[in-house]
């Protein structure tokens, strides 16, 4: 008896054609940017050209052209925000890089044991929780009660200073906890670039007598110059967006005399506390004009030249 | 006590179909069982889950759930509900700060117009209360639940080592400060926590209802007005005396300085008694006592109203009434609210109940609930204007430059009028 031919091989069935599936596999990435990146984009965009009372659902947004970017363009406030802003950037900003850089040259070159844990010591306001840090340094500037005045009393004789509720103090106040927050952040960032500098380079400048701060200036800080400008560029961007410190420290108000409203603040407000969505989208297009702008700006100035 | 029926609702809810949807499903898919949701702050979350059960006893088979937020996030996710019109409650609580705001949007019911027919029930109610939920097209957008009558808290302790009689605080704006250069020389105390919070008073002080705080019915900006000039230069004078602890209400500062004795007066709602004695300061229990506010300033200090967005479930909207009505109508849960989270009733029924005699012990054993009744039978309906929250902060700011840094009056008024017109019309 002969058998029948011989069945063929069964066909695995398929529910995606081959050619699909790297679609599908990047599809969630996709879609969840469509939701939450891209959507709230082209929606803030289209809004700043709408004057739109929330309360009363979507089909109360009416077109008004241009008027919001007029509005924010001579917005006293907006421009003090801005201010204030540019201030706290810098204040904040220049500090970390000045001090980060010579303090991870030092733990590089001079910590052996415990050096991780020092470190992790530095990184750690960067990981904790804006709120508790807020928290922590409202407690630390308190007026009667808190240990920066009790410190400026002890060391110096300094009176009774109030950080958070008189205007001139209480931008360094907040610039202070920043510094604080991201000093770890950069250090990490200069040690990783200091460890790919060859050490022999520091040997032969041994040999040759340099000395160490020779040997900081004309071997470590030109091979750190890429993280440089990616550090700064980062303390440029998250500068100009600073919202978290100064809206805990300032209940979220901005302090006296606004002293502490930078401009994410404001147009936050503008939006949830003063119920003008149309002018708080177009501030904040405007805003990312400032961060592209002072973005190049940087670029230009510290990008290292191509190789 | 005197219980006030609410049984004509419950027929007004059948009427208006609630059973009806489920009548006409029953036969092909089991009844869903129908579920109200309330959206809340503190404390009035608390207060909606211990009246829950009155109202499972007037509706067995209407299940409550409460969404409680904290007070800027209730607010921020209501906005967000009405612009979407997605996951709105069925009712949603609203501080008084932001019924003016969304009276405007047009998005809240017009609780006028049927089956609500507030309109019937308004002479129930406190009448400034009731005005305030009032838009300018008429249109009555919440029911008032509590109010804050204004009043002066002082410490009894401090006024007597300083030598002052008690009603020194309150004749006028000049003896309250000259009371108050008095016990900053004899005990060390300020008179107040910030001089913000006197020209807060000044510039309401005398507006009958109807009228607006920053903006006139015209729309035209009001803060050159004498009103606004007398508040800023009492808060000066207070300042330039040395009368105030320079301290932001709710800091810390300010409640260790209420604690100690170091701020002899606060001036605040009603509500405050209950803060005082229950977190902020109960170990001085008995040193305190309650005042009008000088010149007999009648101002409000919050107050909650609750409302039915338009897009809300319509089959719900009846039942949504009747939870309203139970929070707003009912002497019961009005007085509970007023025993247990210092809620002044808004249901003028309550305002003789003989809570109202009792003595307190906080305030030393003072009738002071007499006093605050006078002040919420009384209290003024300002009108709100979109721009409010705007305009109280180009206030406190400019007032900040008057204090700080010797603005002068007329030109810190004259920059805060030229800020408010520019946004009148937005």
């Amino acid at each position: 008896m002969t058998s029948a031919a011989a069945p063929l091989p069964r066909r695995r069935r398929r529910w995606l054609p081959p050619q699909w599936a790297p679609y599908v596999f990047i599809a969630p990435f996709f879609v969840l940017f469509a939701v939450f990146g891209l959507f709230p984009l082209l929606f803030s965009l289209w809004l700043a050209f709408q004057s739109w009372d929330p309360t009363g659902g979507l089909h109360a947004m009416h077109g008004v052209g241009l008027e919001n970017f007029a509005f924010a363009l001579g917005d006293e406030w907006f421009w003090k925000a801005l201010r204030n802003t540019l201030w706290l950037a810098v204040a904040s900003g220049v500090p970390q890089h000045l001090v980060a850089l010579p303090l991870a040259a030092f733990i590089e070159r001079r910590v052996r044991r415990g050096r991780d844990a020092l470190v992790g010591a530095y990184f750690l306001p960067y990981i904790t929780s804006t709120v508790a840090v807020a928290i922590l340094f409202a407690s630390f500037f308190s007026t009667d009660y808190g240990l920066v005045n009790l410190l400026l009393d002890r060391l110096a004789g300094i009176g009774a200073i109030d950080w958070l509720n008189r205007a001139e103090y209480i931008k360094p106040a907040i610039a202070l906890v920043v510094f604080w927050r991201y000093l770890g952040f950069n250090l990490v960032l200069y040690l990783a670039a200091m460890q790919a500098i060859p050490r022999d380079l520091y040997e032969a400048a041994t040999l040759d007598g340099a000395s160490p701060w020779r040997q900081f200036l004309h071997i470590t800080l030109p091979g750190v110059r890429p993280m440089i400008f990616f550090g700064v560029t980062l303390s440029v961007i998250g500068g100009l967006q600073l919202f978290e410190e100064p809206f805990v420290l300032t209940n979220g108000r901005g302090g006296s005399d606004q002293a502490g409203l930078t401009a994410a603040m404001y147009l936050y407000r503008m939006a949830f506390d003063f119920n003008d969505f149309g002018g708080a989208s177009a501030m904040s297009w405007l805003l990312f004009a400032v961060v592209l702008g002072l973005t190049w700006l940087t670029q230009r100035l510290l990008k290292p030249p191509a190789e | 006590m005197n219980t006030l029926s609410t049984q004509p609702t419950r027929r007004t809810i059948l009427a208006c179909g609630l059973a009806a949807p489920a009548w006409a499903g029953a036969a092909a898919t089991p009844p869903e069982v129908p579920r109200l949701t309330v959206a809340a702050y503190p404390l009035l979350d608390k207060l909606i889950r211990w009246v829950e059960p009155q109202w499972r006893a007037r509706h067995p088979e209407v299940a409550l759930d409460v969404v409680g937020r904290q007070w800027l996030d209730h607010h921020t996710a209501m906005t967000t509900a009405l612009s979407t019109a997605s996951r709105l409650p069925d009712v949603m609580a609203l501080d008084i700060s932001f019924v003016g705001r969304f009276a405007q949007g047009g998005g809240l019911e017009d609780l006028r117009q049927p089956p609500f027919r507030i309109g019937d029930e308004r002479a129930r109610w406190v009448a400034g209360a009731y005005d305030q939920a009032t838009n300018a097209r008429g249109e009555v957008i919440a029911a008032p639940a509590d109010i804050g009558p204004g009043t002066m808290f002082y410490r009894a302790d401090v006024l007597e080592r300083a030598g002052v009689a008690a009603e020194r605080l309150t004749q006028s704006w000049d003896s309250y400060l000259d009371a108050g250069r008095q016990i900053l020389a004899r005990t060390g105390a300020r008179l107040i926590g910030h001089a913000q919070e006197v020209k807060d008073i000044v510039v309401r002080a005398g507006l009958r209802s109807g009228e607006g705080l920053y903006y006139d019915a015209d729309n035209r900006v009001q803060v050159e007005s004498p009103r606004f000039v007398r508040g800023f230069e009492l808060a000066r004078r207070v300042r330039q005396a040395g009368l105030d602890a320079r301290q932001a209400l709710w800091s810390n500062e300010w409640v260790e300085s209420l604690r100690r004795g170091r701020v002899a007066t606060a001036l605040a709602g009603a509500w405050m008694s209950g803060q005082l004695a229950r977190w902020l300061a109960p170990e001085t229990a008995g040193r305190w006592r309650a005042a009008p506010l000088p010149e007999d300033a009648n101002v409000g200090y919050g107050g909650s109203f609750y409302a039915i967005a338009r897009r809300a479930e319509p089959r719900r909207k009846a039942l949504a009434w009747d939870f309203i009505r139970l929070m707003t109508l009912d002497p019961t849960v009005q007085l509970r609210a007023f025993k247990e989270i210092d809620a002044f009733p808004t249901l003028l029924a309550t305002h003789d109940d003989p809570y109202f005699d009792e003595p307190m012990p906080f305030l030393g054993g003072q009738r002071a609930r007499r006093l605050w009744r006078e002040a919420a039978r009384t209290l003024p309906a300002l009108r709100m204007h979109k721009q409010g929250p705007f305009a109280d902060e180009v206030m406190g700011a400019e007032l900040d430059q008057v204090l700080e840094r010797g603005k002068s009056i007329p030109q810190a008024l004259a920059d805060a009028r030229r800020l408010l017109e520019r946004r009148a019309n937005r």
